[in-house]
């Protein structure tokens, strides 16, 4: 019966979207409807070939999704990075932005693609992949809802697929992160509610009487993530069959709620999101439990209470009142704490098996990633202070505090959940090399040091030839001067972008290898009785 | 006669503060309750079990 229903609603799909193509008023929107009426149409007849075979009652784990899930996270990873690396380069060298593709390939164009695919292709893959792991794992329990998992991965990759052709051919909000015109922001509300409900219906039916902390952290990603999406996407569009639409609130206010959705994209997906996978893959890892679970717990309840304000220090100097700027400047700086409890409380759990950093270079990586989660979850209270930010701001030192974020915490956490969640899934005895993860390592490491380093100083040099006056009190630089100043630094930092894409380049490798060749775990029987060394 | 901004503004300002302010305190401080100690430690090590099957699966 529900097959049937299926059937109908995949036809109604094709036929409106057909329609939808044949009225559009831009091209991105007609792009956009020829793709559903392909998927639509290609389910269609998926359903229609599977009906009638026999259902069988699916025990174990479901890991059919988590491992399309970790193969997919690689590869929008290699995506993300490479375009990052080209509009690197691009600022170098301004001939790239080729006149034959302007309007499609150009800086403008390619930077949400950048921003989007690192964080919500490769970030939300992985956060998506590992939660479900996660989730099971820690409950004792098959992920709730059957198909319904399959359905929030694949409507995942639709949103990322419809986000990224519309971004090359002009649909854009025009809001920071939150780019998807609101279409698309429908379907990932619908997306993200089967999300919630996949992961709170595992939760319920859970055999271990308590939560473990890395589903908290998820859970909060889940439920933060929709609120902002839901308030920082209120638009109207201007038609139905068009894709432009206009934002519900105007002026300050409209900022405030950009920069609250903004930070806490950064609080709640990127961070308290892979404080999850931190709390889960650094214990597994290590083999041993997390150092202290009392100071997860405030590290916890503290990130919750302190995130969620910060959002105003990205409005220091504007019309937003003082009052709210001072405001999120004092929770971003009481924020350093719990964040630095919860690096410690990741480094700790080594107490006891330092030496696996010499041998191991999958630890050495979750290592270097918590390291990078207190140094940027240090550079960015400071940062914030107002005295900091008038130099600081717009300036590229924010860009060079964002990637230590992203490319050392982000990044490098990923690389190692990968590393260890691949040869489980496919039921191999380790990975392919360990040698290449070492190269991996190093590449990465160099590549986020070279970035990091050459945007402090192209940083801090802008921001002070902006302020520089003469004897007069007229400005000594033009801005075209501040731009010539930073051309070397610009190809120092495209270059440490070509050694972290090298580095997973080196990882795809690694792990397609570990699938195809490395040996197979011994049988389940044995590896319960005694766990391989 | 107050405008709606003004009477939830000085709600927000004064109750829900104090209400979200107990409840950090709150659950900070029944992190530390008596005998929390073998309840987390078992907590910690839900990761290393079940990794292959979900529980009751084997038998």
């Amino acid at each position: 019966m529900w097959d049937y229903l299926k059937l109908v609603i995949f036809a109604l799909i094709t036929v409106l979207a057909a329609i939808a193509a044949s009225y559009a008023r831009d091209v991105a929107y007609q792009v956009h409807a020829i793709l559903v009426v392909l998927i639509a149409a290609g389910l269609f007849v998926y359903t229609l070939r599977g009906i009638g075979s026999e259902k069988v009652v699916e025990t174990g784990y479901m890991d059919g999704p988590i491992r399309v899930g970790a193969a997919l996270t690689a590869f929008w990873g290699v995506v993300g990075f490479l375009v990052g690396t080209f509009i690197a380069f691009q600022l170098a060298f301004p001939e790239l932005n080729f006149a034959w593709a302007e309007g499609y390939l150009n800086f403008g164009r390619l930077r949400p693609l950048h921003t989007s695919a690192v964080i919500f292709a490769f970030g939300g893959t992985a956060l998506i992949t590992s939660s479900f792991y996660v989730v099971q794992r820690t409950s004792g329990a098959r992920l709730w809802g059957g198909n319904l998992a399959w359905f929030v991965f694949w409507g995942y990759q639709i949103m990322i697929l419809l986000a990224a052709t519309g971004y090359l051919l002009g649909a854009t909000h025009g809001k920071e992160y939150a780019e998807p015109e609101w279409y698309i922001d429908l379907w990932l509300t619908i997306v993200w509610v089967a999300y919630l409900l996949v992961f709170l219906g595992t939760l319920m039916k859970r055999k271990e009487p308590h939560i473990y902390v890395a589903n908290w952290f998820f859970l909060s990603f889940i439920v933060t993530v929709a609120m902002l999406h839901v308030v920082n996407n209120l638009a109207v569009p201007v038609s139905i069959f068009g894709s432009k639409s206009v934002q519900l609130f105007a002026g300050v206010q409209d900022a405030m709620t950009q920069w609250w959705y903004g930070h806490n994209a950064v609080g709640f997906f990127l961070t308290a999101g892979f404080l999850g996978m931190m709390y889960y893959f650094v214990p597994k890892q290590a083999e041993r439990p997390v150092f202290s679970y009392k100071l997860s717990i405030i590290h916890f309840w503290a990130l919750i209470f302190l995130y969620i304000w910060a959002g105003p220090h990205h409005l220091h100097y504007t019309a937003l009142p003082d009052w709210a700027s001072t405001l999120g400047m004092v929770f971003s700086i009481v924020l350093w704490m719990p964040s630095w409890g919860g690096m410690i409380n990741g480094l700790m759990t080594l107490s006891g098996a330092w030496d696996k950093l010499r041998t191991d270079p999958v630890i050495r990586m979750m290592v270097v990633s918590i390291g990078f989660y207190g140094m940027s979850t240090f550079e960015g209270p400071m940062m914030s202070i107002r005295a900091v930010n008038s130099l600081s701001h717009y300036t590229d030192w924010t860009i060079g505090h964002v990637h230590s974020g992203a490319l050392g915490w982000n990044g490098m956490i990923t690389f190692g959940m990968l590393y260890f969640l691949v040869p489980k899934l496919w039921n191999r005895a380790g990975l392919y090399s360990l040698k290449l993860v070492s190269w991996h390592f190093w590449l990465a490491t160099i590549g986020i040091v070279l970035y990091a380093a050459s945007m402090w100083v192209t940083g801090i040099m802008e921001g002070l030839m902006w302020r520089e006056v003469d004897a007069q009190g007229f400005l000594v630089n033009s801005f075209a001067d501040t731009v010539a100043a930073k051309f070397p630094m610009y190809v120092v930092r495209g270059l440490g972008g070509v050694l972290f894409l090298g580095g997973a380049l080196i990882m795809c490798y690694n792990l397609w290898m570990t699938v195809k060749r490395a040996p197979a775990a011994e049988a389940a029987g044995d590896a319960a009785a005694a766990p391989a060394e | 006669m107050m405008d709606t901004y003004s009477i939830m503004r000085a709600f927000a300002d004064s109750w829900f503060l104090i209400a979200m302010f107990a409840f950090f305190i709150g659950a900070a401080l029944f992190a530390f309750r008596p005998g929390s100690n073998k309840v987390h430690k078992d907590i910690a090590n839900i990761p290393f079990r079940h990794e292959d099957k979900p529980a009751g699966d084997r038998d």
